[in-house]
């Protein structure tokens, strides 16, 4: 069998797959901003040498990364309110379920950044005299975010990935959308063809300027 | 020899979980005195000077600096504040054996480094007084390399003319060769020479027996954690009364005088 492609009917309605484009963009923007807060919260923590507050941190850090990303967003979405006796929009959960799960992940980058700086270079700026202050603003931090550029990027990639499931909570993200002009055109290939060719496209565009940053902010080595 | 000393240790033990390194040390330092630490591996000599500056904080024991203690003790037990510590290692440099160079700032910067951030010095002045460290040391041409394109002894003198930069009134050297091609280990040598011929006091925990010969003013042999035998460089390299230092002169072989 044989299946004739025709792409008309879903370009018909591509101005409903740009939306759901945009909305994608912007609830990963969202997130990422809020995850990046989240991580540095939790990144501090874990590198308290005190134990109340490292050890809540590692258990947040250790339950995200053993747990599917399709739980939290019905967690937040299901559960949550229920809890807090509120409604909570689609939005409103898939930021938080999205912000909570990469602020867990840029927690480990953050803190795998600062320990990677040798011992040798807290020494060499603790012998001059600095204060801790001094020496993680002037010393460890510029050279652990060079450090963490990578491994970043790489979770905002999975991030980025991850706002599909959103579509789940019907959240009118670019999948979610497909899912409406599958409906209206009943073209399945066409329809998550294209989206699948737009998430390509928004993850090239995006690593490119990932690339870029990466080069300015690694400069040194 | 009466003169006052300007870092005195009393009773010093260091250890590392079950591991006693440092056993009992009395020890003091006069202005102008250059102080040779020599040793087998694991003798504790490298933590013995830095418990000095307190990259080690000493598990048992006092350190005086220009006589005043570090640290306050309460009931048996002693804190040492942070601006405290910082004021003490601002007054003692130290040269590492890793030089432990900021790979993200040029050669020039490093050297600055201490005088704008930890003295808060204004920036015009700090270059001035980093292009005449780095003039000292023969590297007035590096100024805006970055530290890794340098040769280890380059890389070195940069850490010296750092440690330099903040008049300290002690240099504190941890093996500063013992990381270099042999072909470059002279240049550093000449540099550390260069230094005692100034009158500045130093103390230099090294494996070249040689240099430590002509260099020190007295000679410490540490095994076990203690001083084993202290004395002139003729006493303890030339005419060593213990076995045990005889024993690790011998099998250092043979240096010239």
């Amino acid at each position: 069998m044989t299946y004739s492609w025709d792409f008309r009917p879903v370009l018909e309605h591509f101005d409903m797959l740009a939306l759901g484009l945009l909305n994608t963009v912007k609830i990963a923007a969202v997130s990422i901003v809020l995850g990046v807060l989240v991580g540095l919260v939790l990144a501090m923590m874990r590198l308290s040498s005190r134990r109340w507050l490292s050890w809540p941190a590692a258990v947040f850090v250790e339950f995200y990364r053993n747990t599917p990303p399709i739980v939290h967003f019905f967690w937040f979405f299901y559960a949550f309110p229920v809890l807090l006796s509120v409604s909570m929009s689609p939005y409103v959960a898939a930021v938080l379920a999205l912000s909570t799960q990469s602020g867990a992940f840029y927690a480990e980058v953050f803190r795998g950044g600062i320990v990677s700086v040798e011992r040798g270079q807290w020494e060499g700026g603790r012998a001059l005299g600095m204060t801790h202050a001094a020496l993680m603003r002037r010393v460890i931090v510029p050279q652990a975010v060079s450090r963490m550029v990578p491994p970043f990027i790489e979770r905002s990639f999975e991030l980025l990935k991850t706002t599909a499931l959103a579509s789940t909570l019907a959240y009118a993200d670019l999948l979610y959308q497909a899912m409406l002009v599958n409906s209206e055109t009943s073209r399945p290939p066409e329809v998550y063809t294209t989206i699948a060719l737009m998430y390509l496209v928004l993850l090239v565009t995006a690593s490119q300027l990932a690339r870029l940053a990466e080069a300015r902010l690694t400069a040194y080595q | 020899m009466t003169q006052h000393p300007i870092l005195e240790i009393k009773g010093l033990h260091k250890r590392f979980a079950d591991h006693h390194v440092l056993r009992g040390i009395d020890f003091s330092v006069a202005p102008g005195e250059r102080v040779a630490i020599i040793g087998g591996s694991g003798s504790g000599k490298s933590t013995f000077l830095r418990c000095m500056n307190f990259m080690e904080t000493p598990s048992e024991g006092e350190v005086w600096l220009d006589g005043t203690r570090i640290g306050t003790e309460r009931n048996g037990r002693v804190t040492y504040p942070e601006k405290q510590l910082c004021s003490v290692r601002e007054r003692l440099g130290m040269v590492f054996q890793q030089f432990n160079l900021f790979p993200h700032m040029t050669v020039i910067q490093n050297v600055m480094e201490g005088l704008v951030t930890v003295k808060g010095m204004p920036k015009a002045e700090a270059r001035r007084i980093a292009e005449a460290e780095l003039a000292k040391v023969g590297l007035s041409e590096k100024h805006d390399a970055w530290p890794g394109r340098l040769s280890g002894g380059q890389q070195q003198r940069v850490a010296i003319a750092r440690a330099l930069s903040m008049q300290p009134e002690v240099l504190l050297f941890d093996e500063p060769t013992s990381s270099l091609d042999p072909e470059l280990v002279g240049e550093v040598l000449r540099v550390i020479n260069t230094l005692a011929g100034e009158g500045r006091t130093m103390l230099l925990v090294t494996h070249e027996l040689g240099f430590a010969y002509h260099f020190a003013t007295k000679v410490i042999f540490l095994a076990d954690g203690v001083f084993h035998e202290v004395g002139t460089p003729d006493e303890v390299l030339k005419n060593p009364q213990k076995p045990r230092t005889q024993d690790f002169l011998r099998r250092f072989g043979e240096f010239a005088f």
